[in-house]
């Protein structure tokens, strides 16, 4: 198989540093690993929504859809549905996908259509440069909260596992060899997908040291339990100062939106407009 | 008879709505021609609901307060409407629910008792009433037996035997004769759209429920199977244009359907494919307003919302049909429009054109074909967005070999890559903005974008636009009155426009707002109504109240 260019000649304008390097460079892999196991990146979609992590899509030289923000999950379904062989991998941020658009994530996953959800959860808005988020720690400084946020943050895993999600999983974005396992476990599994990167944001929000002191991986860990997956996404919740497990946190097979909603789908009638003339003289 | 009119009333759950299609079928199965009005509130049972059946030798889209027959289920239609009869006794009643003050007037059926002898549940009362309704205009039984069987699937040999007690308790009040006229199928205006929207290539179809456009939800997901369609029913309406905005992304045709508080959680996204150049097709079918206004009502107050939805600059294209043949026209040439020039379109309803039930002439609709869009031709690399003479750039799609195609919110460069770059910017906007003038040139070229009817040499013109077209018509012949209808509202056709309007002394525009839309819009292109005719309750104007107010401004 011929190598493949998968970087675009476009200038990358996130900070020196940025945690979304990591994200970029794993998925980068992961997809020359898929392609060289026979995947045709003509039948890769990349999804991304508004903010820092978005612009992942104009580094990678793969069809992509530049949605705006909170609505990546949306068109994923779509691009999905429309053709269920092409593979379809959304990028999010934790204000995009968390805060904007979770109805939509909450729907996926209740659904379990086969996208996998990608979050970039630097924890912060970047772009707009520096408010709180859905995942911020309670007294978060931010610039809309100079007193400290005043609501504790939401733990999105666990959020999903009550919506329907069947494959959880976490990382950071200093864990590269992670990052890359559980990026193709996600896109391998067949159903609603969703992996939270812990990012790095060195401007807002550098948490470095701070999941230095508490990450560690899951070892001989069943994630098909759901009771067991349930207590190990709810270790940390955010905000506490608990260890944070990272790995695949829950898996599950089930049977997926499309399966039900593309089964018995009919194929075109030969002569539409004898159909439409069928039902109109019936309407007499 | 030239023309007559049956008003059905009853409490909502009574099955007014299906009553109304079995009356209007069957008449429509005499020869003549039938508008049904529908009329009922915002609730599921209770309520006071009618629908009038209007029927003519002559083809009509508009209803009248005046009937012939009304048929009461309850004692509140006998109040509300005795008033509109012609002929003060000429009412079917149900005798257990319905007071009446002469014991000679009307003619009453005791259908509790009827049904409850042949063991039939409630629901049933309306076939019952039908029953009678059919000896009361001196019909045969057997015509009414097929329409029940087309409307009415279950339980069908119960529903048959209802009906005929009900029609050996009644007697002949009136005679309806047959004419020799060839029956057209009859659907509602949504029903239209839906067809048209088939006919134009669409491959799915995504809606949240919101009156008056939910019917098209339904009816495409009954009908699904049969064209291979994927319907949808997602989590909200931004869900809706979203997913919509991914299958067209996936090259197949889609649309979307809703009403004024469903298209403001769309503009965002109405924008977005503005600039993404996706194609999409919405039905936005009006209500009164602001905010949930009136949810089962009619009004035509989003004319200018959707001209000037969404942020930043760019091309869109309106259309307001007038009945269902314009609907199922223009709504597949809603489809090519937005894919030939990967632009929004959008297609102008309200609950009367949605909901009103009229005759369809597919021949009289016009020559119509599902156009291709423009093509990729395969020689790499692709650019989703090339720069090209009428600002449309061909068209590949995922899975394509050696095409990557990128679509982008953010301004970009011609491979979909965002840009901030001032030149790039402005060569984009100028791509997007460039296809209007092609497509005006198209409209004006390929299209009655503007029709004329009524009397062509009148000095007084009637300026309608969307349901008032067909009262227009039968107002303008009968007050010999110059007819005006722009049925393309964005990009104005000015040139058609211009000849249409040309000589007359006076224009009068009848409108469903409080404010003249229409008036506005066309005072932009230096054209002026010297009055207005609005109506802004709710309801349809009917032919005698739109009559004596032009009568009003004539004097």
């Amino acid at each position: 198989m011929n190598p493949i260019k998968l970087g675009t000649d476009t200038q990358n304008t996130w900070c020196p540093g940025c945690g979304n390097f990591a994200i970029l460079n794993a998925i980068k892999s992961v997809l020359t690993e898929l392609h060289s196991e026979g995947l045709p990146l003509e039948d890769v979609v990349l999804v991304s929504g508004i903010g820092c992590h978005a612009k992942i899509v104009d580094y990678i030289n793969v069809n992509s859809f530049y949605s705006i923000h909170g609505r990546v999950v949306p068109p994923a379904e779509a691009i999905k549905l429309a053709n269920p062989k092409v593979k379809v991998i959304g990028f999010s941020g934790d204000g995009d996908s968390y805060g904007e658009g979770i109805e939509h994530l909450i729907f996926a996953a209740k659904r379990n259509i086969d996208i996998t959800m990608i979050i970039h959860n630097n924890r912060v808005y970047g772009l707009t440069t520096g408010q709180y988020t859905p995942t911020s720690p309670l007294g978060f400084r931010g610039r809309s909260t100079p007193r400290g946020s005043m609501e504790l943050p939401f733990n999105p895993l666990e959020v999903m596992l009550a919506s329907g999600a069947t494959f959880l999983a976490r990382g950071t974005s200093h864990g590269i060899d992670l990052l890359k396992r559980i990026f193709k476990e996600a896109i391998l599994h067949k159903g609603f997908s969703l992996v939270d990167v812990l990012q790095v944001c060195v401007t807002y929000s550098n948490l470095y040291e701070y999941y230095e002191r508490r990450i560690y991986e899951l070892k001989d860990y069943n994630a098909t339990d759901y009771n067991q997956a349930s207590n190990k996404i709810r270790e940390w919740n955010y905000n506490n100062d608990a260890s944070i497990a990272l790995g695949v946190l829950y898996k599950k097979e089930m049977p997926t939106f499309e399966d039900r909603f593309l089964a018995g789908k009919t194929t075109e009638p030969k002569d539409k407009d004898l159909k439409i003339k069928q039902i109109l003289e019936e309407s007499i | 008879m030239q023309e007559f009119s049956i008003l059905i009333g009853g409490k909502a759950g009574f099955g007014i709505d299906k009553s109304s299609s079995i009356i209007g079928r069957l008449l429509n199965r005499l020869g003549y021609h039938i508008y049904i009005y529908r009329d009922y509130p915002s609730l599921i049972r209770g309520g006071h609901t009618f629908s009038i059946i209007r029927t003519s030798r002559n083809r009509i889209a508009a209803h009248t307060d005046k009937v012939d027959l009304v048929i009461a289920l309850n004692q509140e239609t006998l109040n509300l409407h005795k008033n509109r009869l012609k002929q003060e006794c000429l009412f079917l009643f149900d005798s257990e629910q319905v007071k009446v003050d002469v014991k000679t007037c009307g003619l009453g059926i005791p259908l509790g008792k009827l049904l409850k002898e042949e063991n039939a549940p409630d629901i049933m009362k309306n076939t019952c009433i039908i029953g009678a309704m059919v000896k009361a205009l001196g019909l045969e039984f057997n015509i009414l037996e097929d329409v029940l069987k087309k409307e009415i699937p279950k339980e069908i040999d119960l529903n048959i035997k209802v009906a005929k007690r009900g029609f050996d308790e009644s007697k002949e009040l009136i005679k309806i004769d047959s004419i020799a006229q060839k029956s057209l199928p009859l659907l509602s205006g949504n029903q239209a759209i839906a067809l048209g929207l088939i006919k134009g290539g669409l491959k799915a179809y995504i809606s949240y429920p919101m009156t008056p456009s939910s019917p098209v939800l339904h009816y495409l997901a009954e009908i699904a199977d049969d064209f291979s369609l994927d319907v949808l029913h997602p989590e909200s309406e931004i869900g809706v244009i979203l997913m919509a905005l991914g299958y067209s992304y996936m090259g197949k045709k889609s649309a979307v359907g809703t009403s004024g508080g469903g298209f403001c959680l769309m503009t965002e996204s109405l924008s977005f494919a503005a600039m993404a150049e996706l194609p999409i097709v919405i039905i936005l079918g009006q209500r009164p307003g602001p905010s949930t206004g009136l949810p089962t009502y009619s009004a035509q107050t989003e004319l200018h919302f959707a001209l000037n939805a969404g942020q930043g600059e760019f091309v869109r294209f309106i259309v307001a049909p007038g009945d269902a043949e314009e609907a199922y026209y223009w709504s597949c040439v809603s489809m090519n429009m937005s894919w030939k020039y990967q632009i929004p379109s959008i297609i102008l309803s309200d609950k009367n054109l949605g909901e009103g039930i009229f005759n369809f002439d597919i021949s009289a609709v016009g020559e119509l074909k599902e156009e291709t869009p423009i093509l990729w031709d395969r020689k790499p690399p692709y650019k989703r967005y090339l720069f090209t003479e009428n600002g449309v750039s061909p068209l590949a799609f995922v899975t394509d070999k050696d095409a990557i195609v990128k679509v982008n919110s953010y301004e970009h460069d011609e491979l979909g890559i965002t840009t901030e770059e001032p030149k790039a910017t402005m060569l984009m906007q100028e791509k997007l903005l460039r296809k209007e003038k092609f497509l005006l040139k198209d409209i004006d070229e390929h299209f009655k974008a503007v029709n004329v009817y009524g009397d062509k040499n009148s000095k007084t013109g009637l300026l309608c636009w969307g349901s008032n077209k067909g009262i227009s018509i039968e107002l303008g012949e009968k007050l010999g009155l110059k007819v005006i209808q722009p049925v393309v509202l964005n990009p104005f056709p000015v040139r058609q426009f211009q000849n249409a309007v040309s000589g007359l002394k006076r224009l009068i525009c009848v409108e469903n707002n409080a404010t003249g839309q229409l008036a506005k819009l066309i005072k932009v292109h230096g054209f002026n109504v010297n009055e207005m005719l609005l109506k802004y309750d709710g309801r349809e104007f009917s032919i005698e109240e739109l009559e004596e107010r032009i009568k009003e401004v004539l004097k």
